[in-house]
């Protein structure tokens, strides 16, 4: 066998393997947002840049102490950590003090991620425990909003800013009424018009239904996050909200839905795993978000729900789909 | 034609069907074959001949008594020149008959026959085994045993296997288009065995051109009682049980056979063999086989003899870059070799060669378990592959037999699309072996258990 050259490698079958990695996912995700951020600079102004470079590099940075903390190999590489920043940072208020999102973006990443053994081995979305813990910690910079520069309304004709408060939708709601923010827009239509394009009081990425759906239509394309989360989430808040009484086109545009639902319930390690329960899921999110904007202090419930969904997962995942060839009980074989 | 398809699960890798347009050729014989006793799935055959003894093309040369096996034939004529251990291409080692070839070509003495409705059910399952006829598809279970159902059970249909849902290999799509009238008279030799009402032969719509031609071949034939169908291009499609579920909606009960639902599901290459081994008399000797890959100067598909050398195809064929990957079988399910001196056997259909590019193709280095639950919405047998993998790690058999790890049929799939590159497939190959180990050895300990209650028995009445 002189003849040729060989030098045999032997592994276990299969032979080929799909092309996608964590590394190349986490970067479509990242690619997915990247409308929404160039949005939120044109509606909140450069300053948010501020808070996206913040975030973003204090999280590697985090990681990178997480690592070290837990003697564990670098696992920057794979850039889910940059997801994490850049999630961050679009629930953050314009106006956040940068050491706010430093103390953010550590407490996410060390206390969402690396404790429970980094990627992967995360029960909690780490973007929103890092969220959860500015919320308790500085509620006043966290409910502090800015006005956007400029108002969209229908169709497509830039809004005077003056009569319009710097709080978000669901704040007017609810400390005022639906009917006092409407007559605020001027019509219910420059107020949808808004919501959609994201010309509003809000979170930095938040407030875009249109540029968000854009990200969301790229991942579910790549197929990189699957639609049921998402879907029945929206679904139910727009149900339950009618049943409620309240505007259903109105709540699903406004507040963290759509930025939650797409990106945050789908994060992988801290959802559901069977198809059934992540319908379950979708459903219990949206049932949870309804009821904390209707019952609780607080105008928006997407990150609470999420949170609580989290630490119910493993029940969720109790659905198990059924195996081939093996039949419920009273299902008799043919 | 209708298109049938199962769920939930499933992958489409590249095609790569780069030899589909390749017809047969018929292989050079080799100098020496190497032909190993056993190599069905069952118990193992005893060697009929001696080191020195001349043997003749077609003659018998390693045969058992038992139920489960099918014997093994010479594939050239020449002088036995060794019984040894020789590597085998699952890995291990085995007995093999080594002969020389004379290149004589001298077959021993052929019985054909012109039609076989009039041959009775058992001279028919006489002949299927006696010629060494195996699942061709790669299973290499012995025929004739697949075709003895338990009196209890009914056969109503017999399937023809043409999904060929492996990337690569195209036999099976050749064997269809140049050979279907054999695929057809298989069928019906089936059908006549087993007292089967209906034949389908299941093509995948990627041969849409190898299911017409059997179509017309079915028409001109006017059968009635067979009918082809088109199955989507989709891996794992040609698995028995997504066949049968596919097809016709069953589903083989877990720990079952396809029998248990009134199903034989067999290969089109075993189908052209019985067909063969009926009106012929033709033993298992050779088969086609489609040698492909990118390391291989030509690829194509041939007719090769069983005990061929790999070592002997890579000298004739000729490679156009360092060899660094050798597979016995498809991408998906086939085995690495670690030599080049490993014999093609009955259960070989294709014989792929990689250079460097194979180590990018199959990245070793694991990444952690990101949960993201593509393996999950993909596995054919509604498995959750990362939690038996969890499970496999932990050796927790427990919990790996109540995730159904015994269901899984080892296709592959779910480490083919895991995005962190784990081994999910091995490991749960792994655990399966590991839990099959314990339950033999806890049947084991409760017999003696039992035995030993009752010497103590025993030994009481005799005080």
């Amino acid at each position: 066998m002189a003849k040729y050259d060989i030098d045999l490698v032997v592994n276990a079958a299969p032979h080929i393997r799909d092309k996608v990695n964590t590394s190349s996912i986490m970067r479509d995700v990242v690619l997915a947002l990247i409308p929404a951020m160039v949005g939120s600079i044109f509606i909140f102004g450069e300053r948010v840049i501020v808070v996206y470079l913040v975030s973003i590099v204090s999280s590697i940075l985090a990681e990178y102490v997480g690592n070290l903390l837990f003697h564990k190999n670098s696992s920057l590489k794979d850039f889910s950590v940059v997801v994490t920043g850049v999630l961050l940072a679009m629930t953050l208020p314009p106006s956040s003090p940068w050491w706010m999102v430093v103390v953010g973006a550590f407490s996410g990443i060390l206390l969402g991620k690396m404790i429970f053994g980094g990627i992967g081995s995360n029960p909690f979305n780490p973007a929103l425990v890092g969220r959860a813990v500015l919320m308790v910690s500085w509620p006043t910079y966290m409910t502090t909003w800015d006005k956007p520069r400029f108002f969209i309304g229908f169709p497509f004709r830039v809004l005077s800013l003056d009569a319009i408060t710097s709080a978000t939708p669901l704040n007017v709601v609810q400390l005022q009424s639906y009917s006092q923010l409407i007559s605020e827009f001027g019509s219910k239509l420059n107020l949808y018009t808004s919501l959609f394009f994201g010309t509003v009081g809000g979170s930095i990425g938040e407030t875009s239904a249109i540029l968000l759906l854009i990200g969301a239509i790229y991942l579910f394309i790549r197929k990189v996050i699957d639609w049921k989360i998402p879907t029945f989430y929206i679904a139910t808040v727009f149900v339950l909200s009618f049943v409620f009484g309240r505007d259903p086109i109105f709540s699903i545009l406004a507040g963290g839905l759509f930025l939650g639902a797409f990106f945050m319930a789908t994060d992988y390690s801290s959802s559901p795993k069977t198809p059934l329960g992540k319908i379950y899921y979708g459903i219990f999110l949206g049932i949870m978000t309804v009821i904390i904007r209707q019952f609780s202090s607080y105008p928006e419930g997407v990150m609470f729900s999420i949170l609580l969904g989290n630490a119910l997962v493993t029940y969720f995942d109790k659905t198990m789909p059924r195996v081939y060839g093996v039949f419920p009980k009273k299902e008799v074989s043919k | 034609m209708k298109v049938f398809t199962y769920s939930p699960g499933g992958v489409h890798p590249d095609e790569s069907k780069i030899t589909k347009d390749f017809p047969f050729e018929v292989f050079k014989s080799p100098p020496v074959v190497v032909i190993p006793l056993q190599q069905h799935t069952g118990a193992p055959n005893n060697p009929l001949v001696s080191v020195g003894d001349y043997v003749k093309v077609g003659q018998k040369i390693g045969d058992t008594n038992q139920f489960v096996a099918a014997p093994v034939h010479a594939s050239v004529s020449g002088k036995v020149l060794a019984i040894e251990d020789r590597l085998l291409p699952n890995g291990t080692k085995g007995k093999c008959v080594v002969i020389e070839n004379d290149y004589k070509d001298e077959w021993v003495e052929l019985s054909k026959r012109d039609s076989f409705e009039d041959l009775p059910r058992e001279e028919i399952l006489k002949v299927i085994r006696d010629k060494g006829i195996v699942g061709l598809g790669g299973a290499s279970f012995p025929t004739a045993v697949k075709l003895s159902p338990p009196p209890n059970k009914v056969i109503d249909i017999i399937i023809g296997n043409g999904a060929e849902c492996e990337s690569y290999l195209t036999v099976d799509n050749r064997v269809m288009l140049e050979y279907p009238d054999k695929i057809i008279k298989g069928i019906l030799i089936e059908m006549q065995i087993t007292g089967a009402k209906r034949g389908i032969i299941a093509v995948e719509e990627n041969k849409e051109d190898a299911a017409l031609l059997l179509n017309k071949k079915v028409q001109e034939m006017g059968l009635s009682n067979v009918e082809v169908v088109l199955v989507k291009t989709k891996y794992p499609q040609g698995g028995e049980k997504q066949l049968i579920k596919a097809v016709l909606n069953r589903e083989v009960p877990s720990g079952g056979l396809p029998l248990d639902v009134g199903v034989v599901v067999q290969n089109v290459q075993t189908l052209k063999a019985i067909t063969e081994a009926i009106l012929e008399d033709k033993p298992v000797i050779e088969r086609g086989i489609t040698v492909s890959g990118d390391a291989v100067e030509k690829k194509g598909n041939f007719i090769m003899r069983i005990g061929t050398p790999a070592s002997f195809i890579i000298d004739t064929l000729g490679l156009n870059r360092k060899l660094r990957k050798l597979i016995f079988g498809g991408p998906m399910t086939g085995i690495a070799q670690a030599s080049v001196d490993v014999p093609v056997i009955k259960g070989t259909s294709g014989i792929l060669m990689f250079g460097e590019e194979a180590l990018e193709m199959a990245p070793q280095e694991e990444s952690p378990c990101i949960r993201c639950a593509s393996c999950v919405d993909s596995c054919p047998m509604g498995l959750m592959p990362f939690l038996i993998d969890h499970a496999s790690r932990r050796k927790d058999l427990q919990e790996a037999e109540r995730l159904h790890a015994l269901d899984c049929i080892e296709c592959g799939v779910c480490s083919y699309v895991c995005p962190s590159k784990r081994h999910l497939t091995e490991n749960i190959k792994g655990v399966k072996q590991a839990i099959i180990k314990q339950k033999k050895i806890e049947a084991a300990k409760q017999a003696a258990f039992e035995k030993l209650k009752q010497q103590r028995q025993k030994e009481k009445e005799m005080s």
